[in-house]
């Protein structure tokens, strides 16, 4: 077995628990919710139209959307809450569908038949109409089981584990091994769920004909055996584990990855517990980290500058990093613990031989030689207000402004297709293309200094803040781009990366 | 005792009656014969007696007491009901559909199960072998005689009873009307039997009520509508059985 696959099967336990906790509690509720809500619907008319709409709109929705708005309205609280709500809301249009058809297409006569013999309205529901009705809903249950499965791998976005972590981790890593895995886990889940409901669906149709029957009793036991086992494992996994001591966050990239990693392996190794929630957006983790439910994460000074303080100019690195720091804690009470000392931030960057060719060390050289070069960006520099400042700042424009995804911009520029790219600084590609950035002396570029911005509750833990220090202004542009190239472009694992840093800061 | 008075429904507010000013009254432990073309009233008037329609005008009255008094409910579980249309239910067996009203009236499990017994066999379908099995394994006829056992299990002393032997072959037929007919003067029953059989009504009924268009045209004794029928419509009716039975008569005397 290889090293990759090791590692992540050693993740399987916690991503199995997360995502079964999520789908079970998420599909219970969807089942209490929505056959009440069916039932209601299949008695009256004034309900039943609009229910059924608004059901089906929700489906609609595209799911991350559906999380994203419930991660709002729930003031950007993360976690399990916002996952379970979200896939409630998505799990109930099959099954309300199908309590309403199942109850409605229940005959007529035998309604009356109930109605002849004396039985009240309420025993008419329950004595038969909703066990005849039953298979449909079943039927309707199981469709809400898989989508449930599948929705499910979304959570990670929200800060819920599941097998989505894998699969985010994976993509954004380039790690197939972990999406791979990742995604079989979710399918035999999901094939897991949809064969016991199936046999329960089957078992309900059945009962009436072939109770008798020697495969009717074959699949009895089959279902209870795979209740009882699938149950108990279920129970036994979703045992509540103990609270850590702080809560990791991390976006949805390779350098996210590592720093996180890094973090949790310092504070693990000072004795604490940690857990790591990746794969988020920065509007989500921010508003985790203001709210507490995230103690640390890795953010960049101009992010925080334009995209939560929505400023448009550029007054330096030193004057961002400093409004940064003090807007972060007056507006939302959190600290930033120190800068790791490398930038990710866009800059031009050429293959080295190029330049030199070129004679070009900074873009200052490049004003008069801009009317003959190609430029590449990826799908958003030439809307950004980089590429605006960058133009008005140096009175430049390319010859050509070609836009291109990120890793095919790569390529391109490796290949002399074009001349210059928007590149990270500290992109692992930079460094395995061998590419110059070049330097932007009237400082154009919004600077985008990496730090690491605690929660209130962890800003006030000495220890803590002792050991986030031991990491201030330890790794370069140069040393994050390599721990960014092993894993983006030799495909090594995200704790070999780790390693890496390690030695680098404890040297 | 079921009494109708000037009975009458609609469904097409007054455009059309379904039963029109429709007055008789069946006696304690007596058997009516209802009878009649199909849509002439017959299972409108029925489902009247026990609330499962509203008249629109008029009264019903069992045992003495003006049913829109009594409970819908309360009223039901305690007059036995055949449906025509069977309507048992599928997902009961045999014998949960016969327990089902003595249930639904909180009889004690010993009581309930063997009234089922007793009912079961009374229709000729012993428990052992068809108790627990479902109505989609009986025939049509058996499911007919588990739906007069159901209408018979709570031990009502009225039964309406709409076209309860409809899907039996003949020789079953006559068995079972005949064991009914023992059972009904044994237990003093009050029963209306719908059919369009007049041979049966004829045979069972101590009188007969001819429904045409919503109106009983004639009630009287078999006697009576084979003598003396009122309108021509009701002689034909009896004529047909009437010149059977001639002609039968002549086969067996000439042999
Ligand atoms: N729920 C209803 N809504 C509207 N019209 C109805 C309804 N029930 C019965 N009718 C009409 O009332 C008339 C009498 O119907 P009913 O069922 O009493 O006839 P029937 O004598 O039992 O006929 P059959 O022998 O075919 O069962 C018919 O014209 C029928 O169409
Ligand atoms: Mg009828």
């Amino acid at each position: 077995m290889s090293d990759n696959l090791r590692e992540q099967l050693v993740l399987l336990p916690e991503y199995f628990q997360g995502h079964l906790l999520l789908t079970l509690i998420s599909l219970s509720l969807g089942i209490i919710i929505s056959i009440p809500l069916g039932v209601w619907a299949a008695q009256s008319k004034i309900v039943k139209r609009p229910l059924l709409t608004a059901v089906s709109i929700i489906q609609t929705f595209p799911s991350v959307a559906i999380l994203a708005m419930v991660v709002a309205l729930l003031g950007g609280q993360i976690g399990l809450v916002p996952a379970i709500i979200a896939l409630v809301l998505y799990s109930m249009l099959p099954i309300v569908r199908n309590t309403v058809t199942g109850l409605e297409t229940v005959a007529d006569e035998v309604v009356e038949a109930a109605r002849g013999i004396g039985m009240s309205s309420n025993q008419i529901l329950t004595k038969v109409r909703l066990p005849l009705a039953l298979p449909v809903i079943i039927a309707g249950i199981r469709t809400a089981a898989v989508w449930t499965v599948g929705v499910a791998t979304l959570s990670t976005l929200v800060g819920a584990t599941s097998f989505g972590n894998y699969i985010f981790t994976g993509l954004q890593t380039s790690n197939l091994v972990s999406v791979t895995v990742g995604s079989l886990a979710a399918a035999l889940m999901a094939i897991f769920l949809d064969s016991i409901i199936g046999g329960i669906q089957w078992l309900t149709e059945h009962r009436n004909q072939k109770s008798s029957t020697r495969k009717f009793k074959q699949v009895k036991f089959i279902v209870i055996t795979a209740v009882l086992l699938g149950g108990s494992f279920s129970a036994y996994s979703i045992l509540p584990e103990p609270k850590r001591d702080f809560v990791i966050g991390g976006k949805a990239y390779t350098e996210q990855y590592i720093i996180a990693g890094l973090l949790a392996t310092e504070l693990e190794a000072a004795g604490f517990t940690v857990d790591q929630r990746i794969g988020m957006g920065t509007e989500v983790l921010y508003t985790a980290t203001a709210n507490g439910t995230v103690d640390v994460y890795l953010e960049y000074t101009g992010t925080v500058w334009a995209n939560i303080m929505n400023n448009s100019h550029n007054p330096g690195r030193k004057v961002v990093l400093e409004s940064v720091t003090d807007f972060v804690k007056e507006k939302d009470g959190m600290v930033n613990v120190g800068t790791l000392g490398f930038q990710n931030r866009y800059a031009l960057a050429m293959r080295k031989d190029r330049a030199q060719e070129l004679g070009i060390v900074s873009i200052e050289d490049m004003i008069p030689l801009a009317d003959g070069l190609i430029a590449a960006g990826d799908l958003e520099f030439f809307g950004r207000l980089e590429w605006i400042t960058l133009r008005d700042t140096y009175n430049i424009d390319f010859a050509e402004k070609l836009t291109f995804d990120s890793t095919l911009m790569y390529t391109a520029v490796n290949e002399g297709q074009v001349d210059l790219i928007t590149a990270y600084t500290s992109d692992g590609r930079v460094a395995a293309f061998d590419l110059q950035i070049i330097e932007d002396p009237r400082n154009s570029m919004l600077p985008y200094d990496s730090f690491l911005l605690a929660s209130s509750r962890a800003a006030e833990n000495n220890r803590f803040v002792e050991i986030m220090q031991t990491l201030v202004n330890q790794i370069s542009d140069l040393e994050m781009r390599e721990a960014n190239r092993l894993v983006d472009v030799e495909g090594r694992s995200v704790s070999d990366a780790i390693a890496y840093l390690q030695t680098i800061i404890h040297e | 005792m079921i009494e109708l008075k000037n009975l009458q429904k609609t469904f097409d507010n007054g455009a059309t009656y379904a039963v029109a000013d429709t007055s008789f009254s069946v006696e304690k432990g007596e058997l009516l014969g209802l009878i009649g073309e199909s849509g002439s009233g017959k299972t409108t008037t029925l489902k009247m007696i026990n609330r499962l329609e509203e008249p629109s005008s008029g009264e019903v009255y069992v045992n003495g007491q003006n049913v829109l008094a009594i409970n819908p409910e309360e009223l039901r579980r305690n007059i036995g009901y055949v449906f025509q249309g069977i309507g048992l239910f599928p997902h009961y067996t045999v014998a949960e559909n016969v327990a089902a009203v003595p249930q639904l009236l909180g009889w004690d499990e010993n009581r309930v199960t063997l009234r089922c017994q007793e009912t079961l066999k009374m229709v000729g379908l012993p428990v052992d072998e068809y108790g627990a099995r479902y109505s989609s394994q009986l025939s049509g006829g058996q499911q007919q005689r588990v739906g007069v056992a159901r209408a018979l299990a709570a031990e009502p002393d009225v039964i309406l009873m709409d076209e309860p032997f409809g899907a039996l072959d003949p020789i079953t037929r006559a068995e079972l009307q005949e064991e009914f007919k023992r059972i009904q003067t044994n237990l003093n029953l009050t029963v209306i039997i719908v059919t369009h059989d007049m041979t049966e009504a004829l045979l069972m009924a101590d009188r007969i009520a001819v429904m045409k268009d919503g109106e009983v045209l004639q009630i009287g004794t078999p006697q009576d509508l084979l003598n003396e029928p009122k309108h021509e419509y009701v002689k034909k009716m009896v004529d047909m059985p009437k010149r059977r039975a001639d002609r039968l008569e002549k086969l067996v005397h000439s042999s």
